[in-house]
């Protein structure tokens, strides 16, 4: 019986249970010197000086400014961005964001760093700032005068239909504000770096750690050899952690002080740093326009996307052809035209948060089909299930190509988990009653794009000498459980215990190439990838065994559930994988039973249905989210407990969206949450229970039949409580709530619809 | 990030305290849970840290006749579960056990809280409202200070630089009530009232609605002459002048002064 | 300054700056590593430790204070290298995924569940409304301090 489908408990979880993570904050570096950045305290300025003096009178400090520092700036990634925009390792004339980096202390210890950092005294001539969007986009104040524009890039699609909503018998408009978010990973940045012998090794809080270090090894004039990354535990990262296209500074001048300083070197980013430097998430505009008939068939779709790139553009500035290729969500709109356009501002560059460009898209569109629904009179699930793609595989108009699906069946199973039917009559129950606690319930159908660039992954599978099985992979689990994941599709195919099978991962030096984790795409081409080495390395191992039983190969079959080779027919004599490995040791021949394979996959395109129940005291406009009922279909499921897990954390995160958070700068572009006590990330006593339903539709895309699942929970859930709030309150008039819809957001939602 | 440097020394005594607190930056420590988040952001870098966090003679409730006297070391977790303040105060019980999170209440005090000056702490709201009063002592020897005179600033306090707070004095009281509204369930009110009948009358005190806790006089001046909960709740902003911020803008504080003073009304 | 203290039942001195915080003391000269920095503000609890037996948040205690104190962290948790319930709990109901900000809610969930053997869930959301989590939405936590209730912890 195969372990696959179960829910297997981690085998990573003993480390951290018992506090011996490794953390990189945790590595002993003998005699590491400690950095701090001093970060600028302006959003816009021109540096006219820096006086390190007081700061380098505290012994065993030294203090660098940008000319000490001779590497050339941090271009953005190559996307297609203009290479003015390029980021300086440290600012040299001029500083665009609060928290730039200023200036570098290395001292002997944190303390006296931290001490020295207050010391170092900069002149700055304030520039004007730009932080709205909309005010940078008329090119009056221009963050980069050599690029000539704000503008970091455009996703047009190909022509402007002027009849795109010809027919429509109605069109409803409006805009959803995907507000700005701060990724906050629990454990911030921490990197450590050593050089000896011609060679850097780089400790990396990271997600990413072979792209890393080709990207550092580049921007130090090193060969990608000379450059070894350890990646250890890391404290999650969704999507901020992209360290090598996120705009991320600090690693690069890290790693260059070890060898320009010839001493090891450490550095860990404080919390209120991080809220500045860790990229952000979201911040996009997205004006919708949706058209139809009066029947509730949608037949139009436009979508005008301006985007937030911060002040550096890096990978957030790509995200809005995501976006746009994913704007019809799971509808079968015939005529679908989406643009996008991104430009800089004076604030923290926006990285790939947790959906990446994808969460955006559905939020829009699923507002724009509950205010169609509203406009046509018809119940919002009936409409959705009117217009869903119900054929697969479907191209979108978007030119997307959806692998499999079954929406309806996903709705269907939503709704019973919810007996919609008596919410609606307890919302009902409590209108007629008019009290003040009204109830929301609000719907969302999605569908993402998982593995979205395509990506192809490396695993590789050795049998060690005593029969086991070491898995090497080039994804990077940093909670995601590959080491129990992994290990159960290599335990499957190899037939041995799942005890006897662990996962080696982002040590560059031991994994030999590898693409990281993020875009959900590890489980499909990662765990492809381990699977279809060990099935390599059973065919190799078959040669052996006909070798030492003196059969033909193509007569020796492996019993998956003895994990004893034979010849067919002849369960006697066998060998164990120990067995085999043992003699093939002796014989020099272990190697034979080593392979690796690259898989390269297809995106694949998870979906589901969110319900959410929200409570609204009306009076104070307070949001309690009552229940979240989730379908989340991600294909073949490996081990139901993890993939449950990063369902509750995305989803998590998507209401956190909808009801809490939003990252805000003031108009001189000063954090106003730039800690955890100004910036309302939600405990476990702000949020309910989740109740999440299984439901696999496999991909024909990879052999295990696997799609993504790690941002589908995020991508569901905030349209899905949004969308539950507008419900809440329509009976004042109500249309559009402002996310975060907290309390004073709802107030004045009923209060403008009041007046 | 790391703390500025300072000097430490306990106090073994509450004049010894004193002493050490006369000198230039000294500044002293109880629980910690005000001022180390200040320290650990140096906003606050005093040269010498007096620890009175072991003067165990500054822990107690006790009954005073008509009133009950509160140590100002008492940590909050302690007043949660105290049979005495239960007894003769339940409000103050219950709003002490909901200050902040169970790590704060296990280690932050009374004193320390209210000595701090927040305008939005729980502790700081009731105390004015329920006309409490403090008792000081300083090298001049000990005082009360009225809760009316008390609180004279965001962060400030009648408190001279070199007095501590050594008890609160509290009326015994029934009933009463604390609404307060929060963005996450360890933050800081967005905007609190407190009600509670005392002396024959109703007290109503506001958190978040100004540079201090304040009282709604307004409010109270209604309800003295003769108005509804809902008429005179109306009054709850008049004379406040809320703060704008990430929790709430001026106008959706006043908003909800008006509806929790409403809500608290009807329900002691 | 001299300091004194038991830390997982051993007695430690020690010379400490006044401004070190007690997680950097344990952390950096004690070298127990368990115990997470994971903000600045007192908000997320990944520091929490307990002392005298309640949970405390150990970034916002300075070492000087904990002298003559008893303080347990996460390593101090497994009796004879056998988990606690608690923690035997968090892995049997999957209840952490990075791990970071795991010790903290161990401990929280210890002192929870010392001060209430039968919590409601309501009581246990409150009751960790002091630590912050970002991989795991809360309800996998949840259902381990219920289990580890259930099983006498």
């Amino acid at each position: 019986m195969s372990i696959l489908g179960n829910r297997v408990l981690r085998s990573e979880d003993d480390r951290f249970l018992r506090g011996r993570g490794t953390y990189v904050e945790n590595l002993e570096l003998e005699g590491a010197a400690s950095v701090t950045f001093v970060r600028s305290l302006m959003a816009h300025a021109r540096i006219n000086g820096i006086d390190t003096s007081a700061a380098e009178a505290i012994p065993g400090v030294r203090v660098l400014t940008a000319d000490d520092v001779p590497l050339p700036a941090f271009g953005p990634p190559p996307f297609g961005l203009p290479p003015a925009m390029g980021r300086p390792l440290v600012a040299k004339d001029v500083v665009r964001l609060v928290g730039e980096i200023v200036a570098v202390v290395v001292s002997d210890d944190r303390a006296s760093g931290t001490d020295a950092a207050e010391l170092v005294m900069v002149d700055y001539d304030p520039l004007p700032v730009v932080v709205d969007p909309e005010e940078s986009l008329r090119d009056e104040l221009l963050l980069f005068p050599e690029a000539g524009t704000n503008v970091a890039g455009r996703t047009a699609p190909a022509a402007h239909a002027e009849d795109l909503f010809d027919g429509c018998e109605v069109t409803v408009s409006g805009t959803i504000v995907s507000q700005r978010m701060a990724p906050c990973p629990l454990e911030p940045r921490s990197t450590a770096a050593a050089f000896e012998d011609g060679r850097l090794t780089l400790w990396l809080s990271t997600q990413t750690p072979h792209q890393d270090r080709d990207t550092i090894a580049g921007m130090l004039g090193l060969e990608p050899a000379q450059v070894r990354v350890i990646a250890p535990d890391v404290g999650g990262g969704f999507g901020a952690k992209v360290i090598f296209a996120s705009g991320l500074t600090e690693e690069i001048l890290v790693g260059w002080l070890a060898r320009e300083l010839g001493r090891p070197i450490r550095w860990t980013e404080t919390r209120s740093e991080s809220m500045l430097s860790l990229p952000h998430g979201r911040a996009m505009r997205l004006a919708y326009t949706i058209g139809g008939a009066k029947d509730g068939t949608i037949l139009a779709y436009k979508l005008d996307v301006l985007a937030d790139c911060g002040a550096y553009p890096t990978l957030g500035a790509i995200l809005t052809g995501f976006t746009q290729l994913m704007s019809s969500g799971v509808y079968a709109i015939p005529r679908v035209e989406a643009e996008g356009t991104t430009v800089v501002t004076n604030t923290t560059q926006i990285g790939a948060f947790r959906g990446a460009g994808r969460p955006e898209a559905i939020q829009a569109i699923e507002a724009a089909i509950d205010r169609f629904a509203d406009e046509v009179g018809m119940d919002p699930a009936e409409v959705r299930k009117l217009n869903y793609v119900g054929e697969f595989p479907h191209k979108t108009a978007t030119g997307a190509q959806y692998d499999s699906g079954d929406y309806a069946g996903a709705l269907e199973l939503a709704l019973r988990s919810a007996a919609y039917e008596d919410l609606r009559a307890e919302q009902k129950r409590r209108r007629d009653e008019g009290g003040t606690k009204q109830l929301g319930i609000g719907l969302s159908s999605y569908v993402e794009i998982t593995n979205p660039l395509g990506e192809g992954e490396l695993g590789e599978v050795e049998i060690t000498p005593d029969g086991g099985a070491i898995v090497r992979t080039g994804s990077f689990s940093h909670g995601q459980g590959h080491e129990t994941s992994f290990a159960m599709i290599v335990a499957d195919r190899l037939g041995l215990p799942f005890e006897k099978v662990t996962v080696h991962k982002g040590d560059t030096d031991e994994v030999a190439s590898g693409t990281g984790t993020y875009g959900s795409k590890s489980t499909q081409i990662g765990g492809t990838a381990s699977g279809e080495a060990a099935t390599t390395v059973v065919e190799q191992a078959k040669q052996l065994v006909a070798d030492y039983l003196e059969a033909n190969p193509q007569d020796v079959v492996l019993d998956l559930g003895l994990g004893r080779f034979h010849v067919a027919g002849t369960p006697d004599p066998s060998l164990s994988w120990e067995e085999l490995a043992s003699r093939a040791e002796g014989d020099g021949r272990l190697a034979e039973l080593k392979a690796s394979h690259e898989f390269k996959g297809a995106p694949t395109f998870p979906f589901g249905t969110h319900v959410a129940v929200v409570e609204v005291d009306t009076e104070t406009g307070q949001v309690e989210l009552q229940r979240m009922v989730c379908v989340d279909d991600a294909g073949t499921i490996v081990n139901p407990l993890l993939a449950e897990g990063q369902v509750h954390g995305g989803v998590g995160i998507g209401v956190s969206q909808a009801l809490y958070e939003q990252f805000t700068f003031g108009e001189d572009g000063t954090p106003l949450t730039g800690n955890l006590t100004t910036y309302a990330f939600p405990s476990a006593a702000e949020l309910p229970s989740w109740e999440t339903i299984e439901m696999e539709t496999p991909t024909p895309a990879n052999p295990l039949g696997a799609k993504g699942i790690g941002e589908s929970g995020t991508i569901g859930a905030t349209p899905a409580v949004y969308n539950a709030v507008v419900d809440a309150l329509s009976p004042f008039g109500v249309k559009h709530v402002d996310m975060p819809a907290n309390g004073e957001n709802v107030w004045r939602a009923i209060e403008e619809a009041k007046a | 990030m790391i703390p500025a440097a300072f000097e430490y020394q306990r106090a073994e005594s509450v004049d010894q305290a004193l002493e050490l607190l006369g000198r230039e930056d000294a500044k002293a420590i109880a629980g910690g849970h005000s001022l180390i988040p200040l320290l650990r952001l140096r906003f606050a870098r005093p040269s010498l840290l007096v620890d009175i966090g072991r003067l165990e003679e500054l822990r107690y409730v006790r009954e005073d006749g008509d009133r009950i006297a509160i140590g100002a070391l008492c940590r909050h977790a302690d007043l949660a579960l105290d049979p005495v303040l239960a007894a003769g105060c339940g409000l103050m019980a219950r709003v002490a056990g909901n200050v902040g999170d169970p790590q704060v209440r296990h280690r932050g005090t009374i004193g320390g809280s209210v000595a701090h000056g927040d305008p939005a702490s729980d502790l700081g709201t009731i105390l004015l409202t329920l006309d409490a009063d403090f008792v000081a002592r300083g090298p001049d020897g000990e005082r009360t200070i009225p809760g009316s005179e008390f609180f004279t600033g965001p962060f400030e306090t009648a408190l001279g630089p070199n007095e501590l707070l050594t008890e609160l004095r509290i009326p015994k009281l029934e009933g009463g009530k604390y609404v307060k509204h929060v963005r996450r369930a360890q933050d800081w009110a967005t905007v609190a009232v407190a009600a509670a009948r005392v002396d024959g009358g109703i007290h109503v005190g506001l958190a978040g609605m100004g540079g201090t806790p304040v009282r709604a006089h307004a409010v109270e001046q209604a309800l003295a002459d003769g108005a509804s909960a809902a008429d005179a709740a109306a009054h709850a902003a008049d004379g406040t002048e809320p703060p704008s911020d990430v929790a709430g803008s001026s106008e959706y504080r006043a908003h909800l002064a008006r509806v929790l003073t409403r809500q608290a009304l009807e329900q002691i | 300054m001299k300091i004194s203290l038991t830390v997982n039942g051993t007695k430690h001195e020690a010379d400490v700056e006044p401004r070190t915080l007690l997680t950097y003391f344990l952390r950096e000269q004690l070298g127990l590593k368990g115990t997470n920095v994971g903000c600045d503000t007192s908000s997320c609890g990944a520091c929490t430790v307990l002392i005298d037996g309640v949970s405390v948040k150990s970034c916002t205690v300075l070492a000087v204070q904990a002298d003559g104190s008893e303080v347990t962290t996460i390593e101090g948790l497994a009796a004879d290298g056998q988990l606690h319930p608690v923690q035997q709990a968090f892995h049997e109901n999957h209840a952490l995924q990075c791990g970071f900000c795991t010790p903290g809610f161990v401990m929280a969930s210890v002192s929870l569940l010392k001060e209430n053997p039968s919590p409601s869930e309501e009581e246990i959301r409150l009751g960790l409304e002091g630590n912050l989590c970002r991989c795991t939405g809360y309800h996998n936590i949840l259902r381990a301090v219920q289990a580890a209730a259930r099983a006498g912890a």
